[in-house]
């Protein structure tokens, strides 16, 4: 390099300033925003969410406002999505409905996943502790699930009404029980994965400088167990509505008055043949939701491996 | 041990480091596979210790071990006078900065989900308390040591080569001014030509910081070149332990002389007189070694005394450590 103003090569390099360490998740964001799937799936997640949360202060109409004369109606300017066999608006129902639905997919997704992936990640890291809770693991896939849930709802739902009241006893336990039948699997998955995590040299590694257990765990095997946990999410959560679904369909969850989208689809079925639409409205809210969640969790699971999320 | 005014930095004394075999239905033990059997050296500062031997004789156990990567199942390490071998938690974690480890899959070494910045100052979060200005500059300092460019500080290791990527792991392991560095066969899943740019910088850094490494290989030409003092594993055990020099001109033990014996020659004629020896047999089994010399199985020189006593490990006249009964 003789003359730098000569040489566009060198005046590159001179002026090159080194990147700033810039934080991974915009990364991850440059990345997930290329996956049209996820993006759309995002959007329509947002959308949905908006509309419960918001809808129903626009739609004033009440979910469980009976007008008998307007009943089996099909869609109109009045009632969007038709009306039921008590003249109940569906539209209605359906935004009060997806606020619950989505609330106990979520929450029930989330507890399930926390208490799978701490069940998964403790068992495959600490070997002294792998073998019991492997069989309690397995003590809960054995359990027969309809009749614990019938005990545990007949036990402890007049308990819980009572100290939360109706609405949100019922809530937090249906919550509660999606959430503790549904950990194994993801428990299994990760526990697998773990182990063979512990076997690569970046972990040996890490004990080499002395890192703590809880870091090593955080920094060094979670973000490498995020696919099968990502994975684990996006199934849990359309699992937790329809499961909750067939809770309210067996009498065991929400009252009948209360909406939710699978009490919606159960009450529907009667009239499937007179009035499918209303069985089309709350599953197509249903499958779409799911659909979106899962591309969702397929484009976060690929804009966080590096591998993959290209530059 | 030898009196001449260096200081041993590593001593290590009849380590032990033995694996439990585990069968049958209620996971009884059933034995264990003694993969590192009592064995004992010296460091001395600023050396390089080569550990040769074949596969699965012991040398990354014994490594990793001295490193306590593994709860030792008997001896003494002590590091730069801290008695190490059966400390824990930490008292333990205090003393790792001392002593870092250079791995041999530069591949599997570095985890694919954090950024060539996070991995190399992963050590400098543990052990200090830093600003973010002052680690990244410590960082930046670290890759110029290895030779890396600044600019790749927030690329992730799968976009690297290999030998970059052992560049990466050779700085994380600076990162803390180690005294003493354990590389265990860092050059093995290397190119040739990307090899000696290694052993190179190995070298480079040692000079500029005052290292001390044990140098764990099979390689062993790269040895002689490197290494100041050699020591030649079978079987979990130490068999001859002398200078660079004198092992490779003049083998004691029967192991080494055939081990010696397998370095192909550059020269062609020399090549074509140069006399292999052929050992007879497997290594037998570090779960069940035999009675007496671990390499009576083996060895063409085997005597009567070979099958029935260990043979102890005595220093010769010339300074030099064998076991074996001829000596």
């Amino acid at each position: 390099m003789t003359d730098l103003n000569t040489n566009p090569i060198g005046e590159i390099e001179a002026i090159a300033v080194v990147e700033d360490p810039r934080s991974q998740w915009w990364d991850v964001w440059d990345q997930f925003k290329t996956h049209k799937g996820a993006v759309l799936g995002l959007a329509f997640f947002v959308l949905v969410i908006l509309l419960v949360l918001v809808g129903p202060h626009l739609w004033t109409i009440a979910p469980n406002h009976i007008d008998i004369r307007a009943k089996n109606q099909g869609m109109s300017l009045a009632h969007p999505m038709g009306t039921d066999q008590l003249g109940r608006d569906t539209f209605a129902q359906m935004l009060s409905g997806g606020r619950v639905s989505l609330a106990v997919g979520v929450v029930a997704m989330a507890l399930s996943l926390f208490v799978g992936t701490l069940v998964g990640v403790l068992a495959g890291y600490f070997r002294r502790i792998d073998g019991l809770l492997m069989r309690f693991t397995d003590l809960f896939l054995a359990l027969p699930l309809l009749p614990l849930l019938l005990v545990i709802i007949m036990l402890f739902r007049d308990t819980l009404r009572a100290a939360f009241g109706p609405e949100t006893g019922i809530f937090i336990l249906i919550v509660f029980v999606i959430g503790i039948t549904s950990w194994m699997q993801t428990a299994r998955i990760v526990r697998g994965d773990v182990l063979a995590l512990k076997q690569q040299e970046f972990v040996l590694a890490a004990r080499s400088i002395g890192t703590p257990p809880h870091r090593m765990i955080l920094r060094h095997v979670l973000p490498n167990v995020m696919s099968p946990i990502m994975v684990s999410a996006t199934l849990g959560i359309a699992n937790a509505i329809i499961t909750e679904s067939a809770l309210s369909f067996l009498g065991l969850g929400f009252p009948s008055d209360f909406p939710t989208w699978g009490r919606l689809l159960f009450d529907s079925t009667n009239f499937m043949s007179l009035h499918p639409a209303r069985v089309i409205w709350p599953g197509l809210a249903i499958s779409l939701t799911v659909l979106s969640v899962n591309y969702m969790g397929d484009g976060l699971r690929d804009a966080l491996d590096p591998r993959i999320r290209g530059r | 041990m030898l009196d001449d005014g260096k200081r041993p930095l590593v001593r290590v004394r009849n380590l032990k480091m033995h694996f439990p075999i585990y069968r049958g239905v209620m996971r009884r033990q059933v034995g264990e596979v003694r993969a590192v059997d009592g064995i004992s050296f010296d460091i001395y500062a600023g050396e390089t210790l080569g550990l040769v031997g074949e596969s699965g004789c012991g040398k990354s156990s014994a490594g990793r071990a001295i490193l306590r990567l593994y709860d030792v199942t008997d001896g003494e390490i002590s590091i730069d006078g801290n008695e190490i071998a059966h400390l824990a938690g930490d008292e333990l974690r205090r003393l790792r900065p001392e002593m870092q480890m250079i791995f041999q899959d530069p591949q599997a070494s570095l985890n694919p989900r954090m950024t060539v910045a996070a991995i190399i100052a992963e050590p400098l979060d543990e052990h200090q308390t830093l600003s973010r200005n002052a680690r990244m500059e410590r960082v930046f300092e670290l890759m110029d040591a290895v030779g890396l460019n600044r600019n790749f500080a927030n690329r992730y290791p799968h976009e690297f080569s290999g030998g970059q990527r052992q560049r990466i792991g050779i700085a994380r392991a600076l990162a803390l001014n180690p005294k003493f560095i354990v590389c265990d066969e860092p050059i093995a899943a290397l190119d040739v030509s990307i090899q000696a740019q290694v052993v190179n910088l190995l070298e480079d850094l040692q000079e500029k910081f005052g290292l001390t490494y044990l140098f764990i290989s099979h390689d062993l030409s790269m040895v002689r070149h490197l290494a100041t003092r050699v020591a030649v594993m079978y079987l979990g055990k130490v068999v001859e332990l002398a200078d660079s020099a004198q092992l490779y001109g003049d083998p004691k033990h029967p192991y080494t002389e055939a081990l010696l014996s397998a370095v192909p020659e550059p020269d062609p004629t020399l090549e074509n007189t140069r006399e292999r020896i052929i050992l007879e047999g497997d290594v037998p089994s570090p779960s069940d070694p035999p009675e007496g010399c671990n390499f009576c199985t083996r060895c063409p020189r085997v005597m009567d005394i070979c099958r029935r006593e260990s043979p102890e490990f005595k220093q010769l006249e010339d300074g030099r450590f064998v076991a074996c009964h001829l000596m």
